[in-house]
């Protein structure tokens, strides 16, 4: 069964279609790829699954469990994970810190005035942080952290919350290319291990073809193909859209 | 129904000097970011030159225009040096800072102005031509209101041409869009940002040179104008200049027909027209939502124990307290007690405002709560001292969830402006209601029992309640409630997407901030035995931000450390000079410049220095 389905999802700005009509679904363990050029419509859809934003028209499932139109806070609290292209993290708190925060949000141990903080689910918090590789910073003031390391303390985070689907809304920007393979080997690697669904979008075509098991094309808000990396590859709409006119490189 | 037309062309005139204020302090925000206090204290010196100018020219009303022009010429002067002296070195420090050290300027032009010109009002005495009035529909129309009817949209037509039709009102157009953007482009920000300053200061100058036909210059009008002022540019929307005068015709007929409604509630109807504008429209009637500065924000310090060695020391500091009462004679008991009163009114701004990202510009409101709830359960049902101190931090709480449900959605400094209103709304209830508070009189005779009537003893109660508070709060901030308070202000998005409840959150920082503040209210009011509206003055607000940001919003300790500098400061200066305000003005306005993280976050700074990758 899918952790995920997206049905007809629809979304107007003022009389332009920003996204029309898309639908797809996300398995477990499932690599899911949204890509198309600047203006397709990635980061609108990417925003209606995470409730940053309401779909004009169409549902979100998740596990069966309608979230269509719901906030931020309540399609997390659903087991939902979520990474920014633009790393939004706890600045004030160690990186060990900022994992804690999320399981302590997951367990509902916010409201407590008393019991520190210091100290709780730290080897929990640790464990994770081992799984991204940040095990030696956690310590460090989040503030001091490399820009791929906030991405990876990014990826811990989402997982506090024990998500059954992980969005990552360009999770690679504005790393190093040699950074941004290892940073979704390790995704596809955690995605398997814990039959996470994760959907991504990505500029990046090197990853997209290297760790997603499935790609969704989306150009002018609709979506023009769905299929693996060597469908996609060959998909005369596809390469119209990347190279045809000539204007976009296609991967940079 | 004839009262319409006088009413009407009243709030008229009084749109019209509320517009001529609030049009410079929104283009000096809306190009600088700088929300300033001193404006108020602008228009207070318009008032003052202009008197001394009009006094000594003929009559005429041609030598009246040229001594406005005069006055005008002088305030943007003034307004220059202000801004060359003291704020081109803020520019850079967090908005609030900033803020503080515009209310540094408030406290020294304070004196100035009381220096020069005396404690006594100034009258002008109005030339015949001034005094004549018209009849329009049947009613008289003074020629002061006339003329103020006129100035306002020849104004605001005047600086409309100058924003769209000249070179230097674009870039100051671009600059309130995007100023790094316009600095990008190579332009001068010095000269355009003194420029600015230049016409906003000329433009309050004006205001207070006008405000003379119908009014005396007064030492009063910095802080009544710059709240009438804040009111209006935060309706209008910040930087918006026809939003500035929509709202001030709003707000200026809304006065007028205020006083003939309901003429004890002028004040309330007005904040309340501002908090229904805020919840609806958060960025006001014409504002647009502030563009994020690009410069990186520098991200706040991770909180982290106090290193043993501070502990060691406020463990030193508590037992000289506890052991004070017998070294120091009965004054300092006193200074002693106020001390504790400041750590919790400071200590509690501090958990909203530090880790809750919520500066509040009327804490003095939970403060006064308290006091009153403590002082009216005495004279309702005789409620004794322990009663009192009780109920005032619940009555306190009560009235801070009510009031943080308006709150909690908004965020910098439209949030700061509205509590800032509501303190003016609970100043203007206490102030007015006299059959319930005894208004400006007070309210008197708020004893204590039998075991507490020594000041000894009476300080011991003090420091106990003000250590539990202090650890108490200390002890949430640390714990999940405080993290999440603090990741709420670091990262609203990344908190909700951890599934925080960020409104719920912030709500709770409000209500427990203002139960702390209002126990600080009863606990003064019980030291003093006296309760007055004064407790809720925006001065009284004011010294709270001054605890916390001298003190420092990084640290824990901070505001702790804040309030002792600040009541000992206060009270030597207040002992030694009759121009206290001026040297703490100076003395604020230095820290500023020199410490803008505050005492213990540059002590921290120093301290950590070489210890913290």
């Amino acid at each position: 069964m899918s952790v995920l389905v997206v049905q007809g999802l629809s979304k107007s700005f003022g009389g332009v279609q920003a996204v029309g009509d898309v639908s797809f679904a996300v398995a477990p363990g499932e690599m899911l790829a949204l890509i198309g050029p600047n203006g397709a419509g990635k980061s609108t859809c990417f925003n209606m699954v995470g409730g940053q934003m309401p779909p004009d028209a169409g549902s979100v499932v998740l596990d069966g469990k309608p979230i269509t139109g719901l906030g931020p806070r309540a399609i997390s609290r659903h087991g939902v994970g979520r990474t920014f292209q633009i790393t939004a993290t706890f600045g004030s708190m160690t990186v060990r810190e900022n994992v804690q925060m999320a399981l302590l949000s997951h367990r509902g141990k916010i409201w407590q005035f008393w019991r520190p903080v210091a100290g709780r689910y730290a080897d929990e918090a640790d464990a994770l942080l081992a799984q991204v590789g940040l095990e030696a910073q956690a310590d460090r003031a989040t503030g001091v952290l490399a820009y791929g390391d906030l991405k990876r303390l990014e990826l811990a985070i989402a997982l506090g919350n024990a998500p059954r689907l992980l969005l990552m809304d360009e999770p690679t920007a504005g790393m190093a290319p040699a950074e941004r393979v290892g940073l979704m080997q390790l995704t596809r690697k955690l995605a398997t291990e814990r039959g996470v669904a994760v959907l991504f979008t990505e500029h990046d075509m090197d990853v997209v073809f290297d760790v997603s098991d499935r790609i969704l094309v989306l150009n002018r808000g609709t979506l023009i193909a769905e299929g693996d990396g060597a469908s996609i590859r060959t998909n005369p709409a596809v390469r119209e859209i990347y190279l045809g006119t000539g204007a976009t490189s296609g991967g940079h | 129904m004839d009262s319409i037309i006088p009413q009407l062309l009243t709030g008229l005139a009084g749109a019209s000097s509320l517009f001529l204020v609030a049009s410079g302090l929104t283009i000096i925000f809306g190009v600088t970011r700088i929300v300033n206090f001193s404006h108020g204290s602008l228009m207070m010196l318009g008032a003052y030159i202009g008197w001394s100018i009009l006094t000594r020219l003929p009559r005429e009303p041609e030598w009246f225009v040229l001594g406005i022009i005069a006055t005008v010429l002088a305030t943007a002067v003034i307004g220059v040096l202000l801004e060359v002296v003291v704020l081109r070195r803020v520019y850079r420090a967090p908005e609030l800072f900033q803020l503080l050290a515009t209310f540094g300027v408030v406290l020294i032009l304070q004196d100035v102005t009381l220096w020069i010109w005396g404690p006594v009002e100034l009258p002008l005495s109005r030339p015949r031509w001034l005094r004549t009035a018209f009849d329009v529909a049947g009613s008289r129309l003074p020629m002061a209101d006339l003329i103020l009817i006129i100035v306002g949209p020849v104004v605001l037509g005047l600086l409309w041409l100058v924003m769209n039709r000249t070179r230097w009102g674009t870039l100051v157009r671009a600059a309130t869009l995007d100023r790094e953007m316009v600095a990008a482009l190579g332009v001068d920000q010095r000269l355009l940002f003194t420029s600015v300053f230049a016409l906003g200061a000329g433009l309050a100058g004006f205001g207070g040179a006008l405000s003379l036909m119908s009014a005396s210059a007064n030492l009063h009008i910095d802080l009544a104008v710059i709240t009438d002022a804040f009111v209006v540019v935060v309706v209008g929307g910040l930087g918006s200049l026809t939003g500035a005068f929509a709202a001030s015709l709003l707000i200026g007929i809304l006065q007028a027909f205020g006083i003939v409604l309901i003429p004890k509630s002028t004040l309330v109807l007005v904040f309340l027209v501002m908090a229904v504008v805020l919840v609806f429209r958060p960025n006001g009637l014409m504002g647009r939502p502030q563009a994020d500065a690009r410069e990186a924000l520098v991200a706040a310090p991770v909180v982290r124990p106090a290193p043993r060695e501070l502990r060691l020391l406020s463990l030193a500091t508590l037992l000289l307290a506890i052991v004070a009462p017998f070294f120091v004679g009965d004054y300092y008991l006193t200074v002693l007690t106020d001390a504790c009163v400041a750590v919790i009114f400071a200590t509690s701004l501090h958990f909203m405002m530090g880790p809750g990202g919520m500066a509040s510009f009327g804490h003095a409101a939970w403060f006064g709560i308290g006091a009153y709830a403590a002082g009216l359960l005495m004279q309702w049902i005789g409620a004794p001292m322990p009663i009192g101190l009780l109920a005032a931090p619940i009555a306190a709480g009560i009235v801070a969830a009510l009031f943080g449900w308006f709150v909690v959605r908004l965020s910098g400094v439209y949030l700061s402006m509205l509590t800032l209103a509501f303190a003016q709304i609970v100043w203007a209830i206490c102030f007015q209601w006299v059959e319930l508070t005894g208004g400006d009189n007070g309210m008197l005779g708020l004893v204590r029992p039998e075991w507490a009537r020594d000041e000894r003893v009476f300080y011991w109660v003090a420091l106990a309640l003000t250590v539990a508070v202090a650890l108490l709060l200390r002890r949430a901030l640390y714990a999940p409630y405080g993290y999440a308070l603090r990741a709420v202000r670091d990262s609203a998005t990344r908190a909700r997407a951890i599934g925080l409840n960020v409104g719920w959150l912030r709500m709770a920082a409000i209500v427990i901030a203002g139960a702390a503040c209002g126990l600080s209210g009863a606990l003064f009011s019980y030291g003093k035995g006296s309760i007055f509206p004064t407790y809720i003055t925006i001065s009284h607000s004011v010294e709270a931000l001054l605890m916390v940001l001298l003190g420092g919003l990084q640290t824990i300790a901070g505001p702790i450390i804040g309030a002792l500098v600040y009541t000992g400061l206060a009270d030597i200066l207040m002992r030694s000079t009759d121009l206290w305000r001026l040297v703490l003005g100076a003395v604020i306005v230095l820290l500023v410049v020199a410490f803008p993280e505050g005492i213990a976050g540059a002590a921290r700074r120093l301290w950590l220095r070489g210890r913290e990758a």
